[in-house]
């Protein structure tokens, strides 16, 4: 049964460690795209306001931690999310009152806001930094695994393994979960379509007596929950460092113009191009193919299409080429 | 001479301020900062060009530094022989095949109808070219990296004095410019900062991980210097008996002879590390004074007026017959090969090529706040705020201990809450960076120097 343990290996080495990556990036890319679609700006902060949201959720986890509150096999960050996500939308109104919104009225060009975005960037680094420190580190508690490789092969005889982390099935779950809510907000409540109205023709709106402040400070709330579900998602799964977040950017905008930028649904899926694209094309596939060839054509090279060092190279390489020849993204971008 | 009264004064502070820091901490340090206020200068004359002159955003100045930096490492390490013996001949035939994708592609692109059997075409060259390219390179990039991987491990430069280097960099920089030109000058204003900073990334991630090409993350280091060594000077006797004469009034108060020669002694050392930084800032200088009057030429230049139409009003300096495209594809690469000249400079400074360190916050955003805070549209600015963040940035952390320690001396000195604070001060100058950027932008969005135009 080799075609079996070739497709174990496949999902084990990329379809799941891509389905979790990519989630990640899509509720990045969401925020991404919500700013760009609404406020009219590219946020170059993207990646710092989602590593500030995760310091906060680090934070209180570590003080449920010293209470001995605890999930159980969950991991207690769960349980300091929603505290998180009410100081990130705290956080996210400040800014916007104090930095953004005089810019917003003085109807500055959006590279101005683009600019002024790079100073939140830095200040926000600043703060995250000195409050938590520029160090690597986890946070994740309760059971790590829900399917370990050694009891997957004594469960079904295989020779593959299929690990499956629970911060992995964590991250699939509540991006739906978080996802679907938000386009049922955007698409069935009023509020929603008010949102992509003023996204759609600003001035039409303001016409049809759209409060323009109410959508502003709406879309800042969408961003925060965004921005800190993702970036506690990423950091559960991985490890939480500040500079690992601020160029976790890169994809993520990257993620956001493959999807059509301003697109919700279009960034959504954009998160799951460029982390199955980084992922297909860094893999090795030479495990791969000697179980599906037979033995005398067995591959003697990796067969690896790009060394692992490049995983971030594919998915520029893939904005480069999209702008290129659909520079409005593969759904088209600008509605919302 | 009254209009240039503000931009005197700038400067005026600066100077002493770099002079102060000569005084009470050390004449190293200061020259150290001002060596690297001015490479931050031609950097941001190179940004200022683009975006003061044009008004195109170019995020990808991390890139161009690299480049200019791997120009520095190609001219001045003298050729690896055995390396070139072992693979030499494939990569230069990889060089071939890669000219003849691009010129295949060119061909196709000019010479079919646009059609999806075009594209076609164009996909299974650039596929097929890669994968000859993969079968050539491999076997060679394998032998080179194994001759003598701990010392060399590449194919080595050219064994040129570095300072060639500087306009390699520049015609370096160039070329990448005028690839990223053609691809995405088209895109709207914040797609090309976007396209532009992820550009930079490849290439970074490509010099990071091509090793035979400048060994990658294992660093080139002892770059050949165009100034002295601070130990064949120590050794000179014109220059020591210069320290001596410096320093007379000093050694006339030391009685003894023995004391007098260790005291003599401990000057060269000192003196010899000034003077090679003084070598530097000569030379670094001459860049910045050359590119300044250049560049202010060009401003006031019937091309700069031109430019200045189109970065104001892209559709009237169209209809006006002006070819808004080749231009703006000109002074993106202008821009990027001074940034380019700037890369070898830090790299030719430093001796050493560490592609690892190159990062967007320290290369590209910093940068931007230089270009910023000192004022767009004007070289004089340009270079001011190269040197005033510089400056701040290397003292951002004495300001932020010395701020924390007058706020919290009410706390002990065991305080938890401010020995936190005394090891992140660090990070303050992230805070100083952004705060003086928001405060610029909002209050004084033209910089410190705002651009003047004289209307004649």
């Amino acid at each position: 049964m080799d075609f079996v343990n070739a497709t174990i290996l496949l999902l084990n080495y990329i379809f799941v460690p891509a389905l979790a990556y990519g989630s990640q990036l899509a509720l990045g890319a969401i925020f991404v795209t919500l700013i760009y679609g609404i406020l009219r700006f590219a946020n170059f902060a993207t990646g710092d306001m989602m590593s500030f949201g995760t310091m906060v959720a680090i934070l209180f986890t570590w003080y449920f931690q010293s209470l001995g509150i605890n999930l159980g096999v969950l991991p207690t960050a769960l349980l300091a999310i929603p505290f998180a996500i009410l100081f990130m939308i705290f956080y996210m109104l400040t800014i916007d009152k104090f930095v953004f919104s005089y810019y917003r009225m003085k109807k500055s060009p959006p590279v101005m806001l683009a600019m002024v975005s790079i100073g939140v960037m830095f200040v926000t680094q600043a703060v995250v930094r000195i409050i938590i420190g520029p160090f690597d580190r986890r946070f994740f508690d309760g059971e790590r695994f829900i399917l370990k490789a050694n009891q997957f092969k004594e469960m079904t005889g295989l020779n593959e393994g299929l690990t499956i982390k629970s911060t992995q099935v964590l991250t699939i779950i509540i991006t739906i979960i978080v996802v679907s809510i938000l386009f049922w907000f955007l698409n069935q409540t009023k509020t929603g379509k008010s949102m992509r109205a003023y996204s759609d023709n600003e001035d039409l709106a303001l016409l049809s007596g759209i409060d323009p402040k109410r959508v502003v400070m709406i879309t800042w709330i969408i961003a925060g929950i965004l921005a800190t579900i993702g970036g506690v998602l990423y950091g559960l799964d991985k490890s939480f460092k500040p500079f690992t977040y601020f160029n976790n950017m890169l994809p993520i905008f990257a993620a956001a113009i493959v999807g059509g930028i301003g697109n919700p649904f279009g960034a959504f899926l954009g998160g799951y191009v460029i982390a199955f694209s980084e992922i297909f094309l860094t893999y090795a596939y030479k495990k791969f193919f000697m179980y599906v060839l037979p033995e005398s054509m067995e591959p003697d090279s990796l067969l690896q299409l790009l060394s692992t060092d490049y995983k971030f190279a594919v998915s520029f390489s893939i904005l480069v080429i999209v702008l290129l020849f659909r520079p409005s993204g593969i759904f088209k971008g600008k509605v919302l | 001479m009254k209009q240039y009264a503000n931009v005197i004064t700038a400067y005026i502070i600066m100077i002493f301020l770099i002079i102060m820091v000569g005084i009470f901490q050390s004449w190293a340090i200061a020259l150290t900062i001002l060596n690297f206020c001015l490479i931050s200068a031609v950097m941001t004359m190179g940004a200022n060009i683009q975006w003061g002159y044009a008004g195109l955003i170019n995020f990808g100045i991390m890139g161009y530094t690299a480049l200019g930096g791997l120009a520095a490492v190609l001219i001045s390490v003298p050729p690896v022989r055995e390396a070139w013996q072992v693979g030499g001949l494939s990569m230069l035939l990889c060089l071939g095949i890669i000219v003849l994708i691009v010129f295949s592609v060119r061909y196709v692109l000019k010479n079919f109808q646009k059609s999806k059997r075009k594209n076609i075409y164009i996909a299974s060259i650039i596929i097929a070219g890669l994968i000859i390219l993969r079968i050539v390179s491999g076997p060679a990039i394998h032998s080179i990296e194994a001759v003598e991987p701990a010392k060399t491990g590449f194919l080595g430069g050219l064994g040129l004095p570095i300072i060639f280097s500087w306009i390699a960099g520049a015609f370096f920089a160039g070329g990448l410019a005028y690839i990223i030109g053609k691809i995405a000058l088209g895109l709207r204003a914040d797609y090309l900062a976007i396209a532009t900073l992820l550009i930079s990334e490849i290439v970074i991630s490509v010099i990071k991980h091509e090793d035979w090409l400048a060994r990658g993350v294992k660093n080139v280091i002892g770059l050949k210097r165009p100034v002295p060594y601070e130990v064949n000077l120590q050794s000179e006797q014109w220059f020591i008996d210069l320290v001596a004469k410096w320093n007379s009034g000093k050694l006339n108060l030391i009685s003894g002879a023995e004391e007098k020669q260790a005291a003599l002694s401990q000057f060269v050392i000192e003196g010899s590390s000034v003077f090679v930084k003084l070598c530097y800032s000569g030379l670094f200088i001459i860049v910045v004074a050359i590119l300044l009057i250049v560049t202010q030429k060009a401003l006031y230049s019937p091309w700069g007026r031109m430019m200045r139409a189109i970065r104001d009003n892209e559709e009237a300096a169209n209809a006006m017959g002006k070819n808004v495209v080749k231009q703006h594809l000109l002074i993106f690469i202008l821009g990027s090969a001074i940034v380019g000249i700037a890369g070898a400079m830090m790299v030719t400074h430093d001796g050493l090529f560490t592609p690892g360190s190159y990062r967007p916050m320290r290369y590209t955003f910093l940068i931007w706040v230089m270009v910023i805070i000192g004022g767009s549209g004007n070289n004089f600015g340009a270079v001011l705020g190269g040197f005033a963040v510089w400056f701040l940035w290397i003292e951002a952390a004495p300001i932020a201990l010395f701020l924390i320690n007058l706020f919290t001396s009410g706390l002990a000195d065991t305080n938890a809450f401010k020995l936190h604070l005394i090891d992140s001060v660090p990070y303050f100058r992230f805070l100083m960076m952004g705060i003086g950027l928001l405060l610029i932008m909002r209050y004084r969005p033209k910089g410190i120097l705002p651009e003047k135009i004289n209307i004649k």
